[in-house]
């Protein structure tokens, strides 16, 4: 059994096939076990029409069972085909925040991050996850180009 | 070339009598309204015996004091926890991605803060004088009460439907309530509710809006026949409500609290420009609410105005609120009320009285200047202004004598506020529909067409008409909800005694952020 935990922020778009393949390598030379993490971008301050609110609650079980069904099982089987353990969380808020809450409650050694997605004018002005996990991450971070 | 010259001038001869056209239809559906619904808003609006107050204000007004006493003054004692639950402080990490108390907070409060605080303020004021004002501001406060007892229980008898979809109001806390407490009557009075829903939404949810949406944008680009800012706000909404564009309404629901803000913050300058009349406004205020200040109606008509125009603007008590609050994920339904009492104090105690403060320090108001009083306009029935304006003109006129480009801004602001309680009040309005001839998308659709006819109605009909009948029909809903309310006050007051008492105990925790 490994001791050590490494985060993968994982968006499950192509771009991330890179960031997950380099992190399973990692783990492999020193024997961590991965956890793959899709945060799905949330505020609860942000705001909503009537109709929104009374489809909310429904919408929010549509959403995460996409997001374990696309993203991130195939991740995981992807992780274990590659001989080493894996887990998955899920979470809504703020992509840079809660990845960083949860490398502090699973004490992880390290996250690994893809640089793709962060080109956008947008992400330039206002940062990027990677940038904000570059910034604000407890542990070490590897942004994969 | 025969042929289009032909076309064209047969095109002319057609189009020629469509303005004299546009005004006819106009002025039919002017007298055809004033005619129908003119017997219903006196008997709504009629005077208790010997008096000039109308018993329907007293209702309102008893309600939301015998709330306040009933539990407690909690709109004062449970101000600071309603702020603490607004930001989160209870709410699980768990359920992020649910409905939170601030969206629900945010999506009520964009369906109130709107006409009622810009246009229903200045037709207060035109009418009952600064003092006005003073009774808006407690009409508001005791009203926070009665916000707090429907949402409670709006949130406590909610559906919880198998696809996931949250919804709830008035029309459910009757039934299921009463069927608890075993008393009668709850199917009528849920059906006479949504009935008044049905109406009041056509009306105070829509017709005002639109007329008020029209007044403002003929007021800066000139007259024009009001059919025609109805035909378009009607597509715009029917785009929305029927075709699904779910875009658009996305866009205003994000815009308006921008302008929420920015009204506030304007209002908050020019308050802070004219530093040296705050004091003296507030005196108005004060002593307008005592003795009328010379306006005809003295301490009454101030009183009426105050407690009519807070009502319409806050909806305390009328119901609406409960359908928009009951979809937030809590597990403890007074939390939704502690959140409610809120939407009363940003909307009547802070937005109306920053209005009010404007209109009266500005100067809008025409003075007397041998007396000090001010002009009574007879003929109009209300305090002479400007140019003769009322409604959404003054305030406008008022916020002009500021900032030269208000006006337009205000229009757009207007036209943003209107759209988007009229977003608000097609979904209120289309719950009470379906709780009465049931689910289905082709019985959806009828009541999503008759909205858009109204708006079409509502933009071309006068102010008068248009605002007598929307009170009506608001405070038609108010008398239904509230007899509902003063019988399932036990359920709720067991409620807050629970959660006070885990609140104490430590079993209601607060989660860190």
């Amino acid at each position: 059994m490994s001791s050590e935990t490494f985060i993968v922020a994982y968006e499950g778009e192509k771009g991330d096939t890179p960031t997950l393949d380099y992190a399973i390598e990692r783990a492999k030379k020193d024997g961590a076990n991965l956890l793959v993490v899709h945060i799905l971008e949330w505020s609860p301050y942000s705001f909503l029409t009537p109709d929104e609110l009374e489809e909310r609650h429904g919408r929010r079980k549509q959403e995460m069972a996409r997001a374990k069904e696309i993203v991130l099982d195939p991740a995981v089987a992807k992780v274990k085909a590659a001989g080493l353990e894996a887990s998955a969380e899920l979470r809504y808020g703020s992509v840079v925040d809660k990845i960083v809450e949860i490398a502090t409650e699973k004490s992880a050694s390290m996250i690994f991050v893809g640089r793709a997605g962060s080109q956008s004018m947008a992400a330039r002005v206002f940062g990027s996850v990677p940038i904000g996990l570059a910034q604000v991450a407890p542990v070490p971070t590897v942004i994969v180009p | 070339m025969n042929i289009k010259a032909t076309l064209a001038a047969l095109l002319v001869t057609l189009l020629a009598p469509l303005p004299a056209l546009a005004q006819g239809i106009d002025e039919t559906i002017n007298r055809i309204f004033a005619d129908y619904t003119g017997w219903y808003v006196s008997f709504i609006f009629a005077p208790l015996p010997g008096t000039t107050f109308s018993w329907i204000a007293l209702w309102l007004v008893v309600g939301a004091l015998v709330f306040t006493l009933y539990f407690g003054f909690i709109q004062i004692k449970g101000f600071v926890h309603s702020i603490q639950l607004v930001k989160g402080d209870y709410s699980d990490p768990n359920d992020a991605g649910e409905v939170s108390h601030f969206q629900a907070l945010a999506t009520a409060l964009s369906g109130t803060v709107g006409l009622g605080n810009i246009a229903g303020v200045a037709v207060a004021v035109g009418i009952g004088g600064p003092g006005a004002t003073f009774w808006m501001v407690i009409a508001g406060l005791f009203g926070m009460a009665t916000k707090f007892t429907e949402c409670t229980l709006g949130v406590k008898y909610r559906n919880e439907y198998p696809d996931g979809r949250v919804s709830g109001g008035p029309m459910y806390y009757i039934t299921k309530g009463f069927n608890e407490r075993g008393l009668p009557g709850g199917k009528i009075l849920a059906v006479l509710f949504c009935v008044f829903t049905i109406l009041g939404a056509l009306g105070g949810g829509n017709m005002f809006q639109a007329n008020q949406a029209h007044a403002q944008l003929a007021g800066v680009i000139g007259d024009y026949p009001g059919w025609i800012t109805g035909i378009i706000l009607a597509a715009v909404t029917f785009a929305v409500i029927v075709g699904g564009i779910k875009s658009i309404a996305r866009v205003t629901e994000k815009v308006v609290p921008f302008m929420g803000i920015f009204y506030v913050g304007v209002s908050l300058i020019i308050l802070i420009m004219n530093y040296d009349m705050i004091a003296w406004a507030f005196g108005q205020i004060f002593m307008g609410a005592f003795t009328g200040l010379g306006v005809v109606g003295g301490f009454t008509g101030a009183l009426i105005q105050g407690f009519r125009r807070a009502a319409f603007s806050n909806e305390a008590g009328i119901g609406s609120a409960a359908i928009a609050h009951s979809a937030v994920r809590t597990k403890e339904p007074v939390t939704e009320g502690y959140v409610a009492l809120l939407e009363p104090f940003i909307d009547t105690v802070v937005i109306c009285t920053m209005t009010a403060l404007v209109i009266v320090i500005t100067g809008v108001l025409n003075v007397d200047p041998e007396t000090g009083l001010y002009v009574w306009n007879a003929e109009a029935g209300r305090i002479a202004t400007e140019g003769e304006v009322s409604g959404v003109a003054l305030t406008s006129a008022a916020y002009a004598r500021a900032f030269s480009w208000f006006p337009v801004l205000l229009a757009v602001a207007v036209v943003l506020f209107a759209f988007s309680t009229m977003i608000s009040w097609s979904y209120y309005g289309l719950k009470a529909w379906t709780y009465l001839f049931g689910e289905g998308s082709s019985k959806e659709v009828v009541f999503k067409i008759i909205f858009c006819l109204f708006i079409i109605i509502g933009s071309a009909a006068n102010l008068g008409p248009v605002i007598d009948f929307s009170d009506a029909m608001l405070f038609s809903m108010a008398i239904v909800n509230i007899i509902a309310l003063y019988l399932l006050m036990p359920i709720v007051k067991r409620e807050v005694n629970s959660y006070i008492a885990r609140l104490k105990s430590g079993e209601i925790k607060r989660f860190k952020h």
